[in-house]
């Protein structure tokens, strides 16, 4: 087994080997401009686009010329927010989107207030999980565009995008999801699940870093987006710039062997993950999990170690690659604000820590990572002031701190 | 975040780890912080009649690797000291032993403040009205 141990497969994924060499004679072999439409070095650029885009459509149920090339899900959640803000504006004015989106949906919805449109940021339940009901509600006549994620980058829960889709359908409202997190892991499709807009990344899925796409609904109904790149008027307008074939080639392999594989890798990523759950729930007591266990990624774990604060507990597993709530580092000292949107006390998210299994780990790491950080919460505990008060049947939420 | 070989030091190896008689009257305790701020520190100090000199210092601290380092530096520095010895330790002092960066010098300051705090209890409970020079420590 080499160290270190890689657990953060929501920030990236390593790229599979069979992605790279499928990319590989894009560089120099058939280098084209997949916009050539005169010689063959342009015809062979645009057929492995042609096919990298059916793959794409293939995983999501969609039709090839609703795939949208980009540089990656943040252009793709901007591309489709402000692209339908701008052509829509003459029907409304309205966005509907939830506390818990990543910065790329929740800081372009900041930027269009900015420019009059108004926003509602729906709040999460303690599951993590958007209330339909307070969604329907907050649909007004005004509303053109529904945007929420479909599986949540920090704590992994998926939302009922279906129910979501079938809501914004009856009201005549577009909707778009940040699929990142989903695409290629769980079964995704745009037609069952009453999806307009959805936000494609490669490299989540064991794909390169840089290329992504947008799907854009053309039929029942025809979604419009304004460009916000101006140029050459590739993708059918919406999106100009010379393709990155290499990168698309990639996307598209990568897709098709998540399509292939999926059923058995969600068999063993389940496995790995209810297994490192399981083995930290035996060893320890006072763990807790953020977020819905029921809808959840398979290979997503995010769990607070109560007394014990996050970045410490990383420190004591240097060798583990893994993410935590706590922002200790960050400048604000705040904790992650998803975690907070579920309702969680401070003092719980600073002891977070998200755990994203991949394709590449293998059971020997989840053993060798439960078994360590075992040892190290236990170390933890010993150190903490607020084990020991706990330990003397002390109510910590009574305490009167000395705040400064 | 790369974190000093000090650091490291002492997260890997705390000093002083543990706790005192907090009833007893040569035992002085601090306790500063506030688990939502992420960061709550324990110090205590035991001071012997006879010398003025702390004999003993133990720390319990939730924080992150920096909070433990510096606590657990501060344990070793009181020791042998005089409780107006111990006044002096500054937060500076820390940032410089452990090389903290800018983000942690929070933690030097709570660490500060929790030898602040044990030396104001052992004076309240030893019927010393604190000095006004020490302005943490005023009761």
């Amino acid at each position: 087994m080499k160290t270190p141990i890689y657990l953060d497969n929501h920030a990236t994924t390593r790229m599979d080997p069979r992605v790279l060499d499928a990319m590989i004679p894009y560089f120099t072999e058939y280098f084209g401009n997949a916009a050539s439409r005169n010689h063959e070095f342009g015809w062979v650029a645009e057929q492995a686009v042609d096919k990298a885009r059916k793959q794409i459509a293939d995983l999501i149920g969609a039709a090839p010329r609703e795939i949208i090339f980009t540089s990656g899900a943040t252009e793709s959640d901007n591309l489709a927010i402000k692209g339908v803000a701008e052509m829509y504006a003459e029907k409304g004015n309205h966005i509907i989107t939830a506390a818990t989106e990543h910065k790329a949906v929740l800081d372009t919805c900041k930027k269009l207030e900015k420019h009059g449109y108004r926003v509602t940021y729906l709040p999460v339940k303690g599951d993590g999980l958007v209330d339909l009901d307070m969604l329907r509600e907050a649909i007004t006549d005004k509303t053109i565009l529904v945007t929420i994620m479909y599986a949540n980058n920090e704590i992994g829960v998926i939302q009922p995008v279906a129910e979501i889709g079938k809501i914004c359908r009856e009201k005549g409202v577009l909707f778009h999801t940040d699929g990142v997190q989903a695409i290629g892991k769980v079964p995704v499709n745009v037609n069952r699940d009453n999806i307009d807009m959805m936000s494609i990344t490669a490299h989540k899925l064991y794909g390169p870093k840089g290329v992504g796409a947008l799907y854009v609904r053309r039929k029942n109904p025809r979604v419009q987006i304004t460009a916000q790149m101006d140029g050459g008027g590739h993708e059918r307008g919406m999106r100009s710039g010379t393709l990155n074939v290499p990168g698309i080639v990639g996307l598209g392999e990568a897709c098709a062997i998540s399509q292939r594989e999926m059923p058995e890798e969600i068999k063993r990523l389940q496995y790995l993950r209810d297994k490192l759950k399981n083995k930290l729930e035996a060893g320890l007591d006072e763990v807790y999990i953020n977020g819905s266990w029921e809808h959840r990624l398979p290979h997503s774990l995010n769990m607070s170690f109560a007394y014990v604060e996050g970045e410490s507990l990383l420190m004591g597993i240097n060798d583990v690659a893994v993410s935590s709530g706590s922002a200790c580092t960050s400048a604000t000292l705040e904790p992650s604000y998803v975690l907070k949107a579920l309702g969680l006390g401070d003092d719980i998210a600073h002891s977070s820590i998200r755990f994203g299994i991949g394709r590449f780990n293998t059971e020997e790491e989840i053993d060798y990572v439960a078994d360590k950080l075992i040892d190290v919460v236990r170390k933890l505990r010993e150190l903490s002031p607020l084990y020991e008060m706990a330990k003397e049947g002390i109510d910590l939420s009574k305490v009167q701190w000395a705040h400064d | 975040m790369a974190y000093s070989e000090k650091v490291l030091d002492h997260y890997n190896n705390p000093r002083n780890v543990g706790s005192l008689d907090k009833n007893s009257p040569e035992v002085g305790t601090g306790m500063v912080g506030a688990p939502e701020c992420g960061d709550v520190m324990k110090l205590q100090i035991k001071v012997n009649d006879a010398s003025g000199l702390i004999e003993d210092a133990k720390f319990k601290t939730f924080g992150c690797g920096s909070a433990i380092a510096s606590s657990s530096l501060a344990t070793e520095w009181l020791k042998g000291k005089t409780v107006d010895q111990a006044l002096n330790i500054k937060n500076t002092d820390i940032v410089n032993e452990l090389s903290l960066p800018p983000v942690k010098i929070h933690c030097s300051v709570l660490a500060e403040d929790a030898i602040k705090a044990a030396i104001e209890d052992y004076r309240k409970k030893q019927g010393v009205k604190a000095p006004a020079s020490a302005e943490h420590a005023v009761a």
